[in-house]
């Protein structure tokens, strides 16, 4: 029997970095919440050379939402694609040397963070400058992400070579459709960088074309979410029902979910871009309803994801119309942190709809609440499905028994309420009109109302738990790693409720990445030969404002 | 074709429903009943943009009665819109024009639909009606250097 050690390590390496970048990258998060509650910690920590509320707001967007994932997302789905082909890398050296470049990007980009020369937040807008070689770590670390992913495509193509006219299992499938998307979305900021900004940024050309380099940022930047959640859906749809003890209870249709957000999550980047002066509506109408077309693979996720779990719950006993919820396994932490995450993410998933709305979008658009839309997403939704992933995932990698089950639960739980109370302390100041990316302690006393005080403490107090919550999740990583009670932990994979025959067209690549292909020209291709013909090489670099 | 359960099948149908009518609101709304987002107006040299043109000298003019236009420049160090203060009699139609002469900046008036991003190098233009007497602020929505928290401005209706 393969135990896959070659790729533990790869994924154990690459899962070590991601927590390592999420505990340092959190740890700014409460900083940030404080100061809004009115209490700023920054000019204190001046001696240990942190020099601004933005560059702490800068380590932690790029630290959690960019490094944090990316190293868990290609760590995990390595190993996820092995066990389900079960068959190792075909090329492990590939895997590593992409590690290899990820790390090193990141060491890259890590420098002038610190060094205070590369507050330009993670969206990095030119023309804020950061130096050269802060874009070139970036890219570095996307190269090596897509390296990763080669090497799982070359795994399954060789699978597929021995395997003559099978269907390739459901978790490696969902798995090379997150890092194909990956592949895709990504040509946007690659284009960004290599073209754009190193010219640039090296003093090649004297000025850059802003309202572009925008475009191009978020070509990838929304499917950058879909990347994120991708990874967590592999656990929901193809993990969770096992540990809640039941099946999947749709296959063909979670194979369809993942088909359609290949197709569909990259052509809608303007919704991010609402408004933006250089965008005539009629394009950002189409992005807004290819947007709102997304919300369809994620309402057939909700449906096939709870009723799978209700599945589990009437197999273990549960009755009635929803009494079934309770016989679901609540004191598995795994199962209890990711079905938490759900519940969250569900609700920004309401609010995501209103993001998308187009003109609703006004109201909110660049205000706080969009961060604490993205905190019930990424912050939670992937963030602590991730966590959950972990809690089976080190003793499966380890060995050893995951330590303080009771310890494990209050941490999800306590990241549960803490985040329930930030964001909506978050969105209150949105709907209030407090701009996101602020000072607000400081913006307060400017042109704050009375009203926002509320909102403002409960965002304070809803970080501090979510730190309290983190704390005692790097106590159980930490107390597992060094737990000498053993456990023979594996890795759930769930089995289909019915056996049906996957239809070709559930396992064919070619329609669904033509039809993406098309649907970027579409949404995207006359915008941007316009920008190309009526380029604005105009805006100079700045990098003395923070 | 795939089996799908019963209640799946309901479950796509209200789905396909709600966004048939979420975009039907939103494209009403937009583009019969003008809530609008902002679009191309004009381009502009962000290195020149302060010198010379309506830029130049910002500020309100009026058109016609109860009828402006207003310039602003958004500018980094020091963290301002110029001009801060903007005073117009109730029942006013002001089309604001903004610009940014170094990095990007956002312009969001309270109370109002206006929520725009200042790029270097593009105009935007918004216009609102100004029925209530009071004061509304417009702030800066996009980090723009460690000033950022300090640049509003204010538009006071008399």
């Amino acid at each position: 029997m393969n135990t896959f050690a070659v790729e533990r390590k790869i994924a154990g390496w690459h899962i070590f970095v991601a927590i390592f970048a999420l505990s340092l990258g959190i740890l700014f998060g409460p900083l940030q919440a404080w100061e809004h509650m009115g209490w700023n910690t920054y000019p204190a920590l001046q001696a240990v050379g942190l020099q601004s509320y933005y560059q702490g707001l800068t380590l932690h967007g790029v630290l959690n939402a960019l490094v944090w994932t990316t190293f868990f997302i290609t760590g995990f789905l390595t190993y996820v694609v092995a066990k389900s082909l079960n068959r190792g890398m075909t090329f492990p050296k590939l895997s590593w040397a992409a590690f290899f470049v990820m790390v090193i990007g990141l060491v890259m980009a890590a420098i002038p963070l610190l060094l205070n020369l590369a507050t330009v937040l993670y969206t990095m807008y030119p023309p804020l400058q950061a130096p050269w070689y802060y874009y070139l770590g970036l890219t570095l670390v996307v190269v090596g992400s897509w390296m990763s992913g080669w090497s799982m495509l070359l795994t399954w193509n060789a699978w597929r070579k021995d395997n003559k006219g099978a269907t390739t299992p459901f978790l490696a499938l969902a798995s090379l459709i997150s890092m194909v998307l990956w592949q895709i979305c990504t040509l946007g900021i690659a284009s960004e960088i290599l073209v754009l900004i190193l010219p640039w940024s090296l003093g090649l050309v004297p000025g850059i074309d802003v309202q572009l380099s925008r475009t191009l940022f978020w070509f990838t930047g929304h499917p950058l979410v879909y990347f994120w959640l991708l990874p967590a859906y592999v656990s929901w749809y193809g993990m969770m029902p096992k540990q809640a003890g039941g099946k999947l209870f749709s296959e063909p249709l979670a194979r369809l979910a993942f088909w359609l957000f290949l197709l569909l999550s990259t052509p809608l980047g303007f919704h991010h871009q609402y408004v933006d002066p250089g965008i005539p509506e009629g394009w950002k109408f189409l992005h807004a309803v290819l947007t709102l077309s997304v919300f369809f693979p994620s309402m057939l996720t909700a449906f096939n994801v709870v009723a799978s779990l209700e599945n589990g719950g009437r197999a273990r006993g549960g009755t009635g119309l929803l009494m079934w919820i309770r016989s679901l396994p609540w004191g598995d932490p795994s199962f209890t942190a990711q079905s938490l995450a759900m519940i969250v993410f569900a609700f920004g998933g309401v609010g995501g709809v209103i993001n998308a709305s187009y003109n609703v979008n006004l109201v909110i658009h660049n205000t706080a609440w969009v961060p604490g839309h993205f905190h019930t997403t990424v912050g939670t939704g992937v963030t602590l499905t991730f966590i959950g992933i972990l809690y089976w995932l080190i003793p499966h990698f380890t060995g050893k028994a995951l330590w303080g089950r009771k310890w494990a639960l209050w941490q999800a739980w306590l990241w549960t309420i803490g985040v329930a109370i930030f964001s909506q302390g978050l969105h209150r100041l949105g709907l209030l009109g407090a701009p996101r990316r602020t000072m607000l302690g400081v913006a307060t006393d400017n042109y704050g109302t009375p009203e926002w005080l509320f909102p403002r403490l409960m965002t304070g107090l809803g970080g501090t738990i979510m730190l309290i919550s983190f704390c005692v999740f790097l106590l159980v990583v930490i107390k597992t790693m060094r737990n000498k009670e053993t456990a023979q932990v594996e890795m759930p994979v769930a089995e289909a409720l019915h056996h049906e025959t996957i239809p070709a067209w559930l396992n064919n690549w070619q329609p669904w990445l033509v039809g993406a292909v098309v649907l970027i020209l579409i949404a995207y291709g006359p915008m941007l030969v316009q920008s190309i013909a009526q380029l604005q090489m105009t805006s100079p670099g700045f990098n003395g404002l923070w | 074709m795939i089996h799908v359960h019963v209640y799946e099948k309901w479950w796509i149908g209200l789905t396909v429903a709600m966004l048939i009518a979420f975009s039907l609101a939103i494209g009403v709304s937009g583009f019969m009943m003008g809530i609008q987002l902002p679009s191309p107006e004009a381009l502009v040299n962000p290195n020149t943009v302060a010198k010379q043109g309506d830029f130049a000298n910002p500020g309100l003019k009026e058109l016609a009665p109860k009828k402006y236009v207003a310039y602003i420049r958004a500018e980094a160090n020091p963290w301002k819109f110029r001009p801060e203060k903007i005073e117009v009699p109730v029942g006013s139609t002001v089309t604001f024009y903004v610009t940014a002469v170094d990095v990007q900046h956002g312009f969001k008036l309270e109370g109002t639909n206006i929520n725009v991003q200042i790029l270097p190098g593009q105009v935007s233009k918004m216009t609102a009606t100004f029925n209530q007497k009071g004061e509304f602020p417009f702030v800066c929505t996009e980090f723009c250097g460690v000033g950022h928290q300090n640049m509003f401005g204010k538009l006071i209706v008399k």
